[in-house]
């Protein structure tokens, strides 16, 4: 196996985003109407071939039988990946989060249980180190005005306002140990109009740690765009792969050719 | 047809020995995990040493447990000896992470905080061969990297692979029977693979 190469540095990564429920990969509209669009594991594969530089699973399950089935598809998808992936979605205790690792998940992300008791991000990053702690971050333009508060954190998968201010929460979670933000638009989320790349690029800005975009992927040029103008380190989409309409590796190629640095 | 030797696999605690198992067994290579109160290590067996951590709690782990000093007498006794991430910083004599704490000190040098940049580094980077001659054994590609700290060997001639983030830095060692990796090559995709295979084949 050998690489192009064409850029000798560390490259912006393209994650597919899989949402799990009940142990299938589904695909809704802010996690209504959910369809089933096949095996986690097997879309896992295929994602890895086709150059995938990490992968995300969310568990949205509804039951505790779901979550336990998401135990089973992590150990699964540990079997046939050699990139790494982090598994999120409803990890609220550090012994989850431990369940989760000791299956093969690189790194955990955690949301609405980090908003309601930011501990558990230290207990995560004391247990396994920051590397393996992800906060994931569903911020939503402040529509109350407040000056200075431009983005608002959401919790319960963006059903419940909690009046945090987006940017200060991420640096709260950097120092308590998050080793890496996944941050969704919820302004941009499902609308495949581009990323939100003020948002991005402030994060990208005020925090020592790795960015992930989320929300709003469509084509190639919004990809250079988060990367070039978000200062985004990574970027996540899931339906524009799961439709078909894109390859992992043709949208790298032609991510590529814009000059960003990228794995091929 | 495989002949790869039998693995002694340090656990040392803090990490999680998935990725690592799991790839060995993708190269059909057998091992045996070596915890910081089981058996001691064979001595003849090739001893792999992977895993995320600090410099700290690891080196104060392996000492607790005496295996410090094993692994310190079997590399000088010549078994080879594969690092990876905390197994190659450990190798050194001290961590910028750890002021005081002193390393196997198995390589002279030590290991020092990346000066800009986010931190830690994470994603896939470009390695290539120190020099020209080690690249028809050692070729280029892309690898996985978590890091925050990287080695900074007292002897320039022991570094293996060089990377660049905001500047070059040392990303594997290799000198006699021991070989180090910062990157994760369990989880660099087939390119990984085949940087754990050439090692085997070598120590094989």
């Amino acid at each position: 196996m050998s690489h192009k190469g064409t850029h000798k540095g560390l490259c912006k990564r393209i994650i597919p985003c899989l949402d799990v429920a009940e142990g299938r990969t589904v695909k809704g509209v802010q996690f209504t109407n959910l369809r089933d669009i096949g095996d986690p594991v097997e879309l896992a594969e295929a994602y890895q071939a086709q150059g995938a530089d990490e992968l995300v699973f969310l568990d949205i399950s509804a039951s505790a039988a779901g979550r336990q089935t998401m135990v089973d598809v992590v150990r699964k998808v540990a079997h046939v990946l050699m990139i790494p992936f982090t598994v999120g979605g409803g990890i609220s205790t550090l012994e989850q989060a431990k369940r989760l690792l000791d299956a093969g998940a690189d790194k955990v992300s955690v949301n609405t249980a980090a908003v309601n008791r930011p501990e558990l991000i230290r207990e995560i990053a004391e247990a396994y180190g920051s590397q393996c702690c992800v906060l994931a971050v569903d911020a939503r333009k402040n529509t109350t005005g407040k000056n200075g508060h431009p983005w608002e954190v959401l919790t319960h998968g963006g059903r419940k306002n909690t009046g945090l201010d987006a940017l200060e929460w991420g640096q709260t979670a950097v120092a308590l140990g998050a080793g890496e933000i996944l941050l969704t638009s919820w302004d941009q989320d499902g609308t495949r109009e581009g990323f939100d790349l003020a948002l991005t690029r402030a994060f990208s800005e005020s925090l020592p740690v790795p960015v992930i975009a989320s929300g709003g992927a469509c084509g190639p040029q919004s990809f250079v765009e988060v990367f070039k103008e978000g200062r985004a380190d990574a970027a996540l989409a899931a339906s524009i792969f799961h439709d078909g309409q894109w390859t992992v590796d043709a949208l790298k190629a032609a991510i590529e050719t814009e000059g960003i640095p990228i794995r091929r | 047809m495989n002949h790869w030797p039998k693995i002694d696999l340090i656990n040392y605690g803090g990490g999680n020995l998935g990725s690592i198992t799991r790839c060995l067994e993708r190269l059909e290579t057998p091992y045996r995990i070596i915890s910081s109160t089981a058996e001691p290590l064979s001595g003849d067996n090739p001893i792999l040493f992977p895993g995320v951590g600090a410099f700290g709690p690891a080196m104060d782990n392996l000492t607790k447990s005496g295996l410090a000093q094993r692994i310190r007498e079997s590399v000088r006794a010549g078994t080879p000896y594969l690092g990876i991430c905390i197994g190659l910083q450990v190798l050194f004599e001290s961590g910028e992470e750890a002021p005081g704490i002193p390393g196997l000190g198995l390589l002279p040098g030590s290991v020092v905080r990346f000066k800009q940049g986010k931190i830690p580094q994470i994603g896939w980077n470009w390695i290539k061969p120190q020099t020209e001659a080690q690249s028809d054994a050692w070729p280029s590609g892309y690898v996985y990297f978590v890091n925050s700290y990287h080695p900074a060997p007292a002897d320039p001639e022991i570094s293996l692979y060089q990377a660049d983030y905001h500047g070059q830095f040392c990303a594997a060692v290799q000198q006699d029977n021991i070989t180090a990796f910062q990157f994760h090559p369990e989880k660099s995709g087939e390119f990984g693979l085949q940087l754990m295979r050439r090692w085997l084949e070598n120590v094989a």
